[in-house]
Formats: C-alpha cells, structure tokens, sequence
C-alpha cells in the first residue's frame, strides 16, 4: 500500500490562534519588564484549558496521586484517609507496588490513552487506506476545533465537513449530512462521522432523538461512528442533558446495537476536573471484530502507557468520592463552583472566538454565588471604547437567544 | 531531482466567520543541502487533487461540486473488518510485549486462581521496566513531583527545602501554577532551557539552543514522530531507513507501519556487537538499488546486545552519515548505563561538534533521552526529549506543528524530565542521599551484568557477550536440528518454540531473539539484568538447568 508523504501542513486556523497565543505571551513579557499598556496583564481564553486560568485542581485527585508517588504520604495526615486507601489500591495493581508498570485497562474494550486527541489519531489509523477515490472520508462537524482537523491531516484522510445549523443553535441537522455524502461520490470513501457532543466550540448538547437520528444514519450509509464526550461533564443549562452514544446504541436493540460500530472518547481534559496537562483519557470501542481487536491491542502495546499521573485522575474521574467519604464534602464543594465558574469562561471564550473580544472572566475577580461578570479595561480611545460595546451588545444578544 | 508528494491535495481558505476554511496544500521537495524536504507553497486551486468537499458554493465562494444522483441504499455490516483495516497496521508486531507475554500474563491470571504448575510466580525479564522489577525510585525526584501534584504540602516540614524550591519553580512554570495545565506543545520553557543547559555541560561546553529541544511523551514519542517526517517517496523513492540487527522493535514497527523501507545492518557478534562501517556500506549499496536511504539509526549503548560505541566509532559513523547524506538518529537513552571497564559513553553531538564545521555545520542529527532507563526507571511518567541539530528552519516549523496535534507531552513527565537534568547539587539538603541511591542502582546494575555474562557462558550451548551497557543480556543459544523442524512445522521461529517452552516450564519470560532480529541460522533471546541480584541467579541458573533439558531432548 502506498503511503502519502508524512507532512504537517500549514494551517491557518491552528497557526492563526498559535500566533495569537505567542503574540499574547510576547505582550505579557512586555509587561512584565514595565512597557506600559493599556491593560496589565493577558488574559489568554483562547485554549479550553481551566488549569491555566486559574481554575484550582480538584483537591482528592491531587492527594490521591501525590500518595501514589510519594508513598511516604500514605502515613501522613495530611491526606485524608479516603485517599491514602484509594492510593494504596492504585499501587497495588501497579506492578512492584510502584508506579510504573502501568495500571491496566479493564475491560476487554477499554483504552487507556494520552488525552482522547492521540486516542483519535490511534483510531483514525486504524481506519485510514486508500487514495484518491478510495482515500478514507471523515464527516466533521463545521466549526470545529483546530488540533482535529489537523489530526485529519496529519493522518492522510479526506476530510468532508458538515454544517451545523447555527440558527438551531448549532444543531446538527440529517438533511445536512445526506447532503454532504452524496457530494463525495467518486472523489473519497467516507467511511467515518464524527461528531462532537457536547459541541466544541458551539456547546451544543444533542438531544437523544438526534443521536437516534445520526445512529441510524451511520448504520444506513456504513459509516463508523467517533463520538468524542470529552464535554459530558460540562453541560450548564438545566433541560438539557447528556446522553451517551452508546447508551442509546444500545437502547436501540439489534440490527442497530449489534452492528454500528462505534468508539466513544473520553478525557479527564474538560469538565471539573480540567486536568489537561496530565494527558488522561480513555476510548471504548464497540463491536469490532476479535481479529481487529488482536490488531487494536497488538498496536496498542506499541504506544507503552499512557502516563501514569494521567491514570490515577482517570481512575477517580470514574469513581469519584461518594457520599460518606471523608473527601466528598471538599469534592463535591469544588466541582460544583467549577461548573460556576466555566458559565462565565463559556462566555468569555465564545466573545473572544465570535467576536475578537478579550475581557476578562468574572469568577476570576471573584463574585457573589450566582451571579457572573466580566471586567474589560476602559482605558482605550472613544472609538474603540464604541466598538467594543457594539461588539459586546451584538455578541450578548445572540448569546442570550441561543440558550433561551 | 525533485522527489515529493502531497499529504492531500485539497486546499481550504479561512473564511472570516462560520464559514468553510481552505488549508493550502504544502508541497516538499528534496532541497541540495538537506536531506529533510523543504516545504514549499502551492497555488491554492490545484483541481487535480481536491479531498475537501461538500463545501457548498455559497458560503464560501468555491465552485459548486455537481451533485450526483445517489440511491440511498441500506448497506448494512460493518465499516471495519480486518479487510478494511489499514494494510499498514497488520504488519505491525512488537515482540517485547507479544505473544509470550500474553502467554505469561495469561499464565500469571491461573496460578492466581490455584492452578499446579513447576513454579510459583513468573519472573518477566522481557521488558526493561526497572521498577516493576523491584528497582527503587529516586527519593528525591518523588518528592518533588508529589509537592508539585499537591501544593498544599508545600508548608509540610517533612520534605527538604530543596524539593520544595524545585517544586515551586517547575509549578510557576506551569500555566496557573498547576501541573494540570497543558504546556507549550514543544514543552515548557524553562524544562527547555535546563535540558539544554544539561546537555552543554554533559558534553564539555558545546552549546545547546533550547529551541532545538523538544519534549517528548518518552523517547519512543520523539523518535517515531522524526519517522514521521523522514518517510516519503514510492516505489524506488520510497524512503530506507537503516537500523541495526539486532534492533529494538519500535523501529521495525514504525517502520512497518509508515511502510518505509527497512535497511538492516547486521552488529558483529564475533567482535562484542561492534558496528562495521563495512557492513553501512554494504547494507547502503545494496539498498539503493530499491529505495532510497536517507536516515541511519543508531541505539547506544545498545538495545538489545547493551554494546557501547567507542569514540573512534562513532567519527566514523558520522563521517559516513555525511558522505553519503543520511539523517542521523541516535538513541542514547541508555546513556547512563555503562559497565564494562574501558568502555564510555560519547554522545553523538558532542563527537559531532569535536569533529569541526565540516560536519558539524552540516550533519543533520536527532538525539533521544527519556526518563524510563538509566537510574531512573520512571517509564510510568513518559518523560523524555530530542535535541534536533542542523535542521532545515522549514522543516523545523513543520515538526513543531506535527507535535502540536497531540497538544502536550504528559506536564508530570516533563516536570521529571527537568529533576533528571537538573538533580541535586553538593551542599543541599538531599545531595547526599540522591548521590547513594543513583549509584546504588547503578553499581547493582553492573554486578548484575557481570553475573549475567558469567553465568551464562557456563552453559554448553549457551555464549553471551559482555554486558557492557543498558539493561539486557542477548546471549547466542543453539538449537538442536530436531527443535528446529518441529518449530517450522509449527510455523513458529525455533526460539520462540525455545522461549515459549522456556516460559510454561520455569515460569521466565524472555523474548526470542526473532522479535530483534539476528543473522540466519543463528537463535539468540533477550532477557533485562533487572530483577533483584538473587532472583536473577535463580532465573540464570532455571535457565541454565532449562537449556540442558532441552538440548537433551532435541538430540
């Protein structure tokens, strides 16, 4: 088989926003040697990344996982009792009662992986052949996030975007996704859709009958199904709720749940956690063949593990405190100002995005429970004082109607 | 002559807002001074290659793709199947952790639920995992990175001041003082800067540019993605890369799967695993005539045969790398495991700068380190970094775009990464404990080494060459006539036959030495020094007692 030139391509949104950010780093710099400005400091909301915006970590993850590298701890009070035991139970199944054999992955199906994004690009690996007509489709969703489709690209397959319906709140419409396969009839072979729920950068939740909906489609036209959840635990608006694809796969009974295959993504990246820095996720695959399963963990073993700091969150993101441990008072106090929190970076982040606003959020400042703000410098020309609003109340305005 | 080859060939423009984005197709051809390709814009609409679609005319201006009539038929079954995997992925093995080791754990999981078998426990010597070995971590760098997980513990008396000072630096490097943040794709800054630092005084004073340091997700990260970069071309274009025999197998394995071309040079048992420039030559020439080499790749100390290149060796290597313009790639992440008396570890960039502009301006070199081997042993934090020197500023761009798909390497990893470089120093508080436990785990690797090679050449059938470096012992064993036929018959390679029989009768996991790589007709297996000095003599002499039978048995 023959294999395209391994080439990264320069892409213009990814660099776009990497330039942002250097510019963004090169301005805070300058700040810090005195230049003066007409802001004191940068406020990057470009990234989806809490931890960096000051967002505090989840305090049993980081207990848990300081016990685990430092068993010494394991003796201390400083770590509540819950978290001395979940860390001795981690080691336990870490090989020479050390970190660093890894903690194996359960069941048969599960994946432990770097974050979901090198999780995507095991998949799409897996999944990519062909050139020319025959090269592999992806259906991604149009706006997406960069770092995906430069995966796409990265990896050598075609890429066929489709269009959210921005009036419906960035719903994903199947007249649109029709649309779109017959439009690659003889240029690729879309053999995969992706789909994004909750959306990034949209937020959109998908309702179940969508996902029925988009789970039939892909069983009709034979199209394999990523469906990346890292968001699931970052849904704000009460009506809405998230619901897994492979639940309602599987509520869907045979001729769908026997057969539309599947790989759902998960991280400990977004939601309360936010721990991206530790590069923890999983994906879970659903009905592949044994043979490409042997396939699936023969390459798998190629890549190692994935880090074991990165485990540990993983391990407690799916088994979190409950109620009557010692930590869950603390837990449960800290996720949910989390949520509080990332309301107001939600709309920090779509200004910046929609707009070309940086303001900064106002759970930052602090604030009353319940309310949330925005602090933006006024020290600017009239002019760009009148942009700025006009900007803000045209942003705000159709903020306030999508989540109506 | 112009070799090159577009990923895709479809072309996206940015539009303002909401709209459909054009990428612009970037083209590489082979520039006269570097082997890397340099990249170069195309013209936006080149039709003939066109992969984006369905980007309807009125949102974004492009020509309107007729819509072809589709009957939208049912087409039930599934999308991937092991006909539909990609080709590429099912040449893939990985011996070190393969069928044996399957066999092994699978062994592991019914003497757990009572099963009768010759032993009580398997003892995996196949993979270079030291702490799962009983190896003990540094003290030191665990503290740390549990200060840094955990802040709070900052104001705890029962961690020495220095650990806290490199805790509270690594965290103000990290985006909202916390390890949970992503890092710059390339990795953080001041890790940058201390690996570079490191570097210049491991290597006698010859300077070291942070920007041509990436952080990696271990080394295997770093030195699949230059793979990645390397790899083009087809049929006779498409690109070799030369590897040594025996080779670690992430190297076959990526190759096998970017479907490169793989150039073995065979290692000269006779001589201790010495390289012959000889046998580079012959291995080039032979290659040119099917595809085209363009990268060398050289593990020292070496995985698995644990040889140290003499400097003399390395010149030549260089000097051959240069003459006939390959990339050169040197894996040094056993660099702080040497043992043999006489032998020293030279790292190609030094040797490289030592030997004048002339190469040194020219040569294009990777060089890995990681934070999984050494005295460390911390393969769980997936620490590791490359240094890139003489490459193309274009094809530079390029490899920092590449890392960024994957966003970061994992923050506790290059926190590590920073403590290996930067470990402590004479006069603060844990210099002394750090300085006994690194050369504890060092001076018993030795020791082990030397048992290893001792023991096993005490064996009829059995010769092992000196352990001079690294983790592992690949010792030459004969296999009687007989075993071998029954091995083909079976459709296995005779040392696999060896080392599966090995494994259901003592309970010792080793890899076959087919899984490296090894001249034909000869059997070799590969087993690590890790294990603790006693339960490596009851494996060495399990294994001696092993051989005996089974050479016994074959006759």
């Amino acid at each position: 088989m023959k294999r395209k030139v391994w080439l990264s391509v320069l892409r213009e949104m990814s660099t776009g926003k990497r330039r942002l950010s250097e510019q963004g780093n090169q301005i805070g710099m300058e700040l810090q040697q005195g230049v003066q400005k007409s802001y004191k400091d940068i406020i990057d909301v470009s990234w989806g990344d809490a931890h960096a915006l000051g967002m505090k970590p989840i305090s049993f993850v980081r207990q848990v996982i300081a016990a685990c590298l430092y068993p010494e701890l394991l003796q201390s009070d400083r770590i509540p009792i819950d978290a001395r035991l979940r860390a001795q139970r981690l080691l336990r199944v870490c090989d020479g009662g050390s970190v660093d054999g890894g903690v194996p992955s359960s069941p048969e199906n599960i994946f432990i992986c770097s974050g979901s994004q090198s999780a995507l690009m095991f998949i799409l690996k897996l999944l990519s052949s062909g050139e020319g007509p025959s090269q592999m489709g992806v259906l991604n969703p149009m706006p997406t996030y960069p770092s995906f489709t430069l995966a796409l690209e990265v990896q050598g397959v075609a890429m066929v975007p489709y269009y959210l319906c921005e009036e419906e709140g960035w719903a994903l419409k199947i007249e649109e996704l029709h649309r779109v396969l017959q439009n690659t009839k003889g240029h690729c072979s879309p053999r995969v859709l992706y789909i994004i729920n909750p959306g990034n950068p949209t937020g959109h939740v998908q309702s179940r009958e969508s996902i029925e909906e988009v789970i039939r489609f892909a069983a009709e036209e034979k199209l394999f199904l990523l469906a990346d959840e890292v968001y699931q635990g970052s849904v704000h608006v009460e009506a809405m709720e998230f619901v897994s694809y492979k639940k309602v796969l599987s509520e869907m009974g045979p001729g769908y749940s026997d057969t539309v295959q599947l790989a759902s993504f998960h991280s400990v990246s977004k939601g309360f956690m936010g721990e991206c820095g530790l590069r923890g996720g999983y994906m879970e695959l659903v009905n592949l063949d044994p043979e490409v399963m042997d396939v699936v963990r023969t390459l798998f073993s190629l890549s190692t593990c994935t880090a074991v700091t990165g485990q540990f969150a993983l391990d407690i993101m799916v088994d979190p405190p409950q109620p009557g441990d010692p930590s869950y008072p603390t837990y449960s106090e800290e996720a949910r100002s989390m949520a509080g929190m990332e309301a107001d970076l939600l709309y920090c982040t779509r200004l910046l995005e929609e707009a070309g606003v940086c303001v900064g959020p106002g759970c930052e400042y602090g604030q009353q429970e319940g309310t949330h703000h925005l602090r933006m410098c006024v020290m600017t020309p009239t002019e760009n004082l009148e942009e700025l609003l006009r900007r803000l109340k045209t942003f705000h305005l159709s903020f306030l109607s999508e989540f109506s | 002559m112009l070799s090159f080859r577009s990923v895709f060939a479809g072309t996206l423009r940015q539009e303002d807002m909401g709209g459909g984005a054009l990428i612009t197709a970037l083209w590489l051809r082979k520039s006269a001074g570097h082997v890397m390709l340099n990249p170069l814009r195309l013209s936006p609409f080149s039709s003939s290659r066109r992969t984006v679609f369905g980007l309807s005319a009125s949102r974004c201006g492009l020509i309107q793709r007729k819509m072809t009539e589709n009957g939208v038929a049912s087409r039930r079954g599934k999308v991937l199947t092991i006909d539909t995997l990609n080709p590429c992925v099912k040449k893939v093995e990985y011996a070190v952790r393969g069928p044996i080791v399957q066999r092994a754990l699978q062994i592991e999981k019914e003497l757990k639920e009572g099963a009768k078998k010759p032993f009580s426990e398997v003892i995996k010597a196949n993979i270079g995992d030291a702490h799962a070995m009983g190896q003990r971590p540094i003290t030191f760098f665990r503290q740390v990175l549990a200060l840094c997980s955990f802040p709070d513990l900052l104001d705890d008396g029962s961690f020495p001041e220095d650990a806290k000072n490199r805790a509270r630096r690594i965290l103000q490097s990290c985006g909202g003082s916390s390890m949970g943040a992503y890092s710059a794709s390339q990795g953080i800054d001041c890790v940058r800067q201390d690996v570079a630092r490191y570097i210049e005084r491991r290597d006698g004073g010859i300077p070291s540019d942070p920007d041509n340091i990436y952080l990696t997700t271990g080394a295997s990260d770093g030195i699949v993605t230059m793979l990645k970069l390397l790899v083009c071309g087809e049929g006779q274009t498409r690109t070799g890369v030369m590897i040594s025999i025996p080779q670690y197998p992430l190297y076959s394995a990526a190759l096998a799967e970017l479907s490169a071309v793989q150039i073995n040079y065979y290692l000269n048992e006779e001589r201790c695993w010495s390289l012959d420039i000889s046998e580079l030559r012959r291995s080039l020439a032979e290659a040119r005539q099917h595809c085209n080499p363009r990268a060398l790749c050289i593990i020292n100390p070496g995985n698995p045969t644990g040889q140290v290149q003499s400097r003399q060796c390395i010149e030549d290597v260089i000097r051959f790398a240069a003459e006939e313009h390959l990339f050169l790639m040197a894996d040094e992440v056993y660099q702080d495991n040497v043992y043999a008396d006489g032998c020293q570890f030279h790292s190609f960039k030094k040797v490289l700068f030592e030997m004048g502009p002339e190469y040194s301006d020219t040569v294009e070199l990777a060089s890995f380190h990681s934070t999984s081997k050494c005295y460390m042993g911390e393969c769980g934090f997936r620490g590791g970094y490359m240094e890139v020197i003489n490459m193309d500023p274009e094809v530079k761009e390029q490899l920092t775009k590449l890392v960024s798909v994957r966003l970061c390497p994992p923050v506790p990893g290059q926190a590590l990464m920073d403590l290996v470089v930067n470990p402590p120093q004479p006069g603060e508080p844990s210099h002394a404990n750090f300085l006994k436990e690194r050369s504890a785990t060092l001076s018993a690797l030795a020791e082990k080494a030397k048992l290893t090679e001792q023991i096993l050449n005490t064996v009829p059938g059995i010769t092992c060459n000196p352990v001079q470096g690294a983790m592992y012992s690949f010792p030459q064993i004969t296999i009687p006539e007989r075993a071998v036929k029954e091995a083909k018959e079976k459709g296995q390679a005779p040392d696999m036959l060896y080392c599966m029989k090995l494994l259901e009768e003592t309970g010792i996991c080793l890899v076959p030495g087919s899984g490296f790589g090894q001249r034909d007709g000869t059997y070799h297996f590969r087993m690590t020094i890790l294990p603790s000095t006693d339960k490596l003599r009851i494996l060495l002499d399990k294994v001696k007692e092993f051989h005996q039978c089974f050479t016994q048995q074959y006759s």
